[in-house]
């Protein structure tokens, strides 16, 4: 039996390997190697503090509004090691981690958050479109770019992340729909971390969950722990295998939890207690991989402040490099309206550069 | 007389419609716990409740099309759209639903709701969140289009708007809502289609709209050292406009200056310098001048955003040129 059928949506079941005490669901085995576990975890922890020294710099004024992806970093993590040379990552507006995976640098990440839309410009090969600030839309997307990879006959695979919240939208139903009808290579990545902004999941759709949303669309859907980065991995490697084969979309509900603010801008105590959030530390998915990883003696406080110690290092460096980047230039905000500067527009530049 | 904010103001309007008619309730994104992203309806579920102050999911269409239906019943439904960016999604129901349902219906269906959203830039918040779009609504016939600059102009307008039989697009300004101004503590109505003149001069005439009000009179004030006296009319509403008001002022002043904050391409003011051409043409000394955004997205950088977006500066030389 495939995992997508024996964990079909209607069994009520949720995909798990690494319970929350960092012990394996008896029957289970890690889809991955020590090694490698231990090498994502490492970046796990190079994502979560390269997120909170966002926040911080943030508050100093050096960023602009920021929505961090603090306790989704399995989600992120398991689901783009999935993927394979020349697939597509597609963002909504969270995605430090998913974006970082697919060897974008914490310079250009940091770079477009202090305001530089430069930042946003993928080198060749690392294939993460911009963010998304209208929620949802980017669905769409995923579709498009994984048909067109159909059309040409590549292997090519889009990976999209959304939220809970998303999938109130339209366009997410359409995406299901569309990629459900032409069969496209789409993995869909809902991070159910329990809100949109205030609203929480249960107000957000009457669905029992939103795996199983795919089977109106005819498409698989499964529910995974997204705090577990071994079930999160092998339910998107299954979804990205199958559908790098022929065999379609994909929609994977990873069930999270969002630790911080919707974005700096937000005040969560206006809609959630101290006490809510407590039942959920446990299950941060640091947690369990330092207790799979300090079994193996691959993990104590030491490696964690030695690891730590070497991220604050990295980050250091990108914030000073990504600082360094002069500001843009007026002449680029025209510059990238059309393929060409159409005459008007060139005007327009001179006329506003007179007043500077 | 006391002074509160823009968002005080707005919120007293939604209250003191919602205690008079209890058809009115309101809807939209995080406005319940939340109240709302930028604050306006604080409070408000807490003395109406979760009946009345409905949180939805993130569903534009439906919020917009949904309270339509609750219109036709003859509810008057306030629906928040959180960003007027975002009113896009539902730009089906407004312009061939809402704002097409009267005549359709030969009449007889009253779309009588309110979207309200806010637009505009000056917070970084990128291309996706500060756009200003009222050019887009004013051009579809059946929709009233009401953007509201001062504390006092606020309040009365929602009220009204929530009491008008026909559909209304409400748009704020999200650097308007921490502004203070005097609004009194009595009742009182702001009839839509009346424009307003925020300051009477007699050498220019400046028409600006939403926050480029603000920015239209600190202009003016600075233009009072070269001795000249800048009239400054807002129209509040965008449609039914106040040709009037505007046409008058042209004949007084015989020179127009038109500001506002969304691009120039076919922004209101070419609406407003078609109307002086065709109705004013021989009151006017000098060619009518726009001073609006560039034709580009709105840039990330706050420099950068601050460069296209008009300034005190710009409205100045824009002044200054118009007079030779
Ligand atoms: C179309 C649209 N409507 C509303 C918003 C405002 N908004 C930004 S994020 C957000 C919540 C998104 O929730 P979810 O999809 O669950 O993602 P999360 O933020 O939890 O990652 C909302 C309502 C928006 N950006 N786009």
């Amino acid at each position: 039996m495939s995992l997508f059928e024996e964990y079909h949506p209607l069994t009520g079941k949720m995909f798990q390997i690494l319970k929350a005490d960092g012990t394996l669901v008896s029957g289970q085995k890690p889809p991955i190697s020590d090694q490698e576990i231990f090498a994502l975890y490492k970046k796990m922890l190079f994502i979560r503090l390269a997120d909170q020294r966002a926040l911080m710099l943030q508050r100093q004024g050096r960023f602009g509004t920021y929505a961090p992806i603090w306790g989704q970093e399995a989600c992120q993590v398991g689901s783009a090691y999935a993927l394979q040379k020349g697939d597509w990552v597609v963002p909504a507006f969270r995605e430090i981690g998913a974006t970082l995976m697919m060897g974008i640098s914490l310079k250009s990440f940091y770079l477009y958050w202090m305001g530089n839309e430069m930042g946003s410009r993928a080198p060749e090969g690392m294939n993460v479109m911009p963010v998304s600030v209208p929620v949802g839309t980017q669905t769409l997307h995923a579709v498009g770019v994984a048909w067109a990879a159909k059309l040409r006959g590549e292997k090519v695979v889009a990976l999209v992340f959304f939220g809970d919240g998303a999938t109130s939208k339209g366009d997410f139903h359409e995406a299901m729909n569309f990629a459900g009808v032409f069969k496209t290579p789409t993995v869909f990545f809902c991070q159910n971390n329990q809100f949109a902004i205030s609203v929480p999941r249960s107000l957000q759709t009457a669905s029992k969950t939103i795996a199983q949303k795919a089977i109106a669309y005819g498409c698989d859907g499964i529910q995974v722990d997204g705090n577990d980065l071994f079930a999160v991995y092998l339910a998107t490697k299954e979804a990205v295998e199958k559908a790098r084969s022929g065999g379609g979309p994909t929609l994977i509900e990873g069930v999270t939890y969002r630790f911080g603010p919707h974005t700096t801008a937000d005040d969560p105590t206006k809609y959630r207690t101290e006490a809510e959030i407590e039942p959920w530390k446990p299950l941060d998915p640091f947690v369990r991989l330092r207790f799979y990883l300090g079994e193996k003696g691959m993990w104590d406080e030491e490696i964690e402040n030695r690891l730590t110690a070497e991220a604050q290092k990295e980050i250091d460096q990108a914030v000073k490099d990504a600082e360094a980047v002069p500001s843009p230039q007026v002449e680029e905000i025209f510059q990238y309206v059309f393929a060409e500067m159409p005459h008007p527009l060139k005007e327009q530049l001179e006329y506003l550069k007179s007043t500077l | 007389m006391r002074e509160i904010t823009y968002r005080e103001a707005l919120r007293e309007g939604l209250r003191e419609e919602m205690k008079r008619d209890e058809t009115v309730f309101l809807l939209g994104e995080d406005i319940a716990e939340f109240g709302g992203t930028y604050k306006v309806t604080q409070g408000l579920l807490e003395e109406f409740g979760p009946a009345r102050v409905r949180n939805t999911p993130i569903s534009e269409a439906a919020i917009v099309g949904a309270a339509l239906g609750a219109a036709l019943l003859g509810m008057r439904p306030v629906a928040e759209i959180m960003y007027i960016d975002f009113s896009t999604i539902a730009i089906d129901q407004i312009a061939n639903q809402i704002a097409k349902v009267r005549y359709m219906f030969g009449g007889k269906a009253r779309a009588s709701l309110v979207i309200r959203t806010q637009g505009g830039a000056g917070r970084s918040s990128a291309a996706q969140h500060a756009q200003s779009l009222e050019a887009w609504y004013s051009h579809i016939p059946g929709l009233k289009v009401v953007m509201p600059s001062t504390p006092y102009d606020v309040k009365g307008l929602i009220k009204s708007s929530i009491r008008d039989d026909n559909p209304i697009l409400f748009i704020e300004h999200k650097l308007l809502y921490n502004e203070k101004g005097p609004v009194p503590e009595e009742e009182y109505l702001i009839p839509i289609g009346k424009a307003d003149i925020k300051r009477e001069g007699k050498d220019v005439t400046i028409v600006a709209t939403s926050r480029m009000v603000l920015r239209a009179l600190k202009a003016a004030q600075a233009l009072t050292e070269d001795g000249v006296e800048a009239e400054v009319v807002d129209p509040r509403t965008l449609v039914p406009l106040d040709e009037e008001t505007i046409l008058q002022s042209i004949k007084k002043t015989g020179r127009l200056l038109i500001v506002h904050e969304a691009s120039k391409r076919c922004g209101f003011g070419a609406e407003i310098a078609a109307l002086a051409s065709e109705k004013a043409f021989y009151d006017l000394d000098a060619p009518i001048k726009r001073v609006a955004a560039a034709n580009t997205p709105v840039p990330f950088a706050p420099k950068m955003e601050s460069f296209v977006i008009p300034d005190e500066r710009a409205i100045i030389k824009g002044v200054r040129e118009l007079l030779g």
